[in-house]
């Protein structure tokens, strides 16, 4: 059984007035416990709504979603989402941010809490921002404190929404090195969503390749690379990057019939 | 600091521009000086109830008044704003009510007030309440309302429910629009409390007003206005210094 067990899920959405809106067709995938996945599609795929079904935000209208054995049912501390916007609480400094999950733990002191959010900052280089508060931080650090509140927790999979989408093309380079190392010495799975081919090709080892109306998983390419030896401009990387852009290039737009 | 000395100084040259203004219209008046009195009888007159020890205990009468009033529509307000933003359901049935009942100046009540209750501290605290109340409670609700709900979604993630989640993150993230409508109120509240005191009481600067109307000495009845005039603007710029730090501990460019 993997960890991540998805059979026919769908999501339908209706309007008030009673119309159907499909957002997602079908979909069947397994994810691997500390596996690295990437939902890579143009907008409109149904790559957010799956993670938003994953996280347990907005449910599956079909079919079934379970995370360890147990069908999702809501949002929980086990699998945090790291969001594009961040999600900081700006009237909290940036440690009090990473603590904001660890405050309803029982039996856990303000001490432990420090140390625990510490730790994590540290594992995200900003132990030297602790007192500061969120908007005297750039984009890439504010990233970087958010997923430091993620990992403080101690989530089995971290769900990701395109986190790295509003940020400069070089800050987005080092998150993404820092988003594998920290994927790599904690062990996490990964689900991250992202429009970006090279993105999702520097950081998968599976790549599922999603196309729209409706929403679907049109296929799921395996990133024969192993981590840490990742370049850009290897081969290896350009031969994967143009085999996903291959599917893209394969799914026409319907036949256009010329009528004179 | 530059700014700041800068804003004094133009809060200074903009009342001796008043004070000028007054005193050439005084100068060049027809009035006997009983009726329009100068600036600086008016100033007089200030230092005359001073000393006699009528200002004292007009103005402790109406800051006792204005702050039972105030602290208690705050207080309710954002209660009550809360709750009825929260369950936007209640709020579409309550909404009505506030709508019909806010437009309506406080001051309409308030011979009804007195009528209930009789004149004294009462009716003035009951206008003050009236005043400020509304604005608090309408601020509050679409504070609520206009919550990110990304910080719903966050709070969610990490399982803050139930009074976590209010003191965690409700009221801390509609904070600053809150305090937008606190600050709203502390104005409008002190321009009821006088109109109040004019008619539902017997101490009070508003009745100070009042009373030096009917002994016939414009210079008191300046006074008092001057002095009304003074608090309002000292508790504006106080409200205003704490708002700007809100919203900057907030992280919003002010």
């Amino acid at each position: 059984m993997a960890f991540i067990e998805i059979e026919h899920a769908g999501k339908v959405y209706t309007n008030p007035a009673g119309e159907k809106f499909r957002a997602l067709n079908d979909v069947n995938l397994e994810i691997e416990r500390g596996e690295f996945v990437c939902l890579l599609g143009p907008s409109g795929c149904g790559k957010s709504t799956l993670l938003s079904a994953l996280a347990g935000f907005d449910l599956a209208t079909e079919g079934r979603v379970a995370v360890d054995g147990e069908e999702v049912r809501g949002p929980s501390p086990e699998r945090v989402t790291i969001f594009q916007q961040y999600g900081l609480l700006p009237w909290r400094t940036v440690l009090g941010n990473v603590e904001l999950g660890l405050e309803g733990r029982r039996g856990l002191s303000k001490a432990e809490r420090d140390s625990t959010a510490y730790e994590y900052l540290a594992l995200v280089g900003l132990e030297d921002f602790a007192s500061a508060h969120p908007n005297e931080l750039s984009g890439g650090m504010q990233q970087r404190v958010s997923i430091a509140r993620g990992l403080a927790v101690n989530p089995e999979v971290l769900f990701m929404d395109e986190p790295f989408g509003a940020l400069d093309a070089i800050t987005r380079m080092k998150l993404q090195d820092d988003i594998l190392r920290i994927a790599k010495e904690t062990g996490k799975t990964v689900v991250f969503v992202t429009h970006d081919i090279e993105e999702a090709v520097y950081l998968s080892d599976r790549i599922v390749v999603m196309t729209p109306n409706p929403g679907r998983v049109k296929s799921v390419v395996e990133v024969p690379m192993s981590w840490g030896f990742r370049d850009r401009t290897s081969e290896d990387f350009v031969a994967c990057r143009d085999k996903v852009f291959a599917i893209f290039n394969m799914k026409h737009e319907p036949e256009i019939e010329y009528v004179i | 600091m530059k700014q700041h000395a800068l804003g004094a100084w133009r809060v200074v040259v903009s009342f001796a521009i008043l004070l000028g203004l007054w005193q050439l219209a005084w100068a060049f008046s027809t009035y006997p000086d009983s009726l329009f009195p100068s600036p600086g009888a008016s100033l007089a007159a200030i230092g005359e109830l001073a000393q006699k020890g009528r200002l004292w205990t007009d103005i402790a009468a109406s800051m006792y008044r204005y702050v039972a009033g105030y602290a208690l529509a705050a207080a309710l307000g954002v209660l009550l704003g809360l709750v009825l933003g929260w369950f936007s359901r209640a709020w579409a049935y309550v909404n009505p009510v506030v709508q019909f009942i806010r437009p309506i100046s406080p001051m309409a009540w308030l011979p009804f007030i007195v009528l209930l209750l009789g004149i004294g501290d009462i009716p003035a605290i009951a206008i003050v309440f009236i005043a400020a109340f509304f604005p608090v409670l309408i601020g509050t609700v679409s504070a609520v309302r206009a919550i990110d709900p990304i910080y719903l979604k966050v709070a969610k993630n990490f399982a803050v429910t139930g009074p976590r989640k209010i003191a965690s993150i409700v009221l801390p993230a509609a904070f600053p629009q809150i305090m937008n409508s606190l600050r709203t109120a502390i104005g409008t509240a002190w321009i009821f409390l006088v109109a109040g005191e004019m008619v539902g009481a017997q101490t009070g600067l508003g009745y100070l007003i009042i009373d030096a109307r009917n002994n016939l000495s414009a210079d008191q009845l300046l006074a008092a206005i001057i002095v009304i005039g003074i608090i309002g603007f000292a508790l504006d710029t106080t409200v205003r210094f704490i708002d700007t730090r809100v919203q900057r501990a907030w992280g919003r460019e002010v």
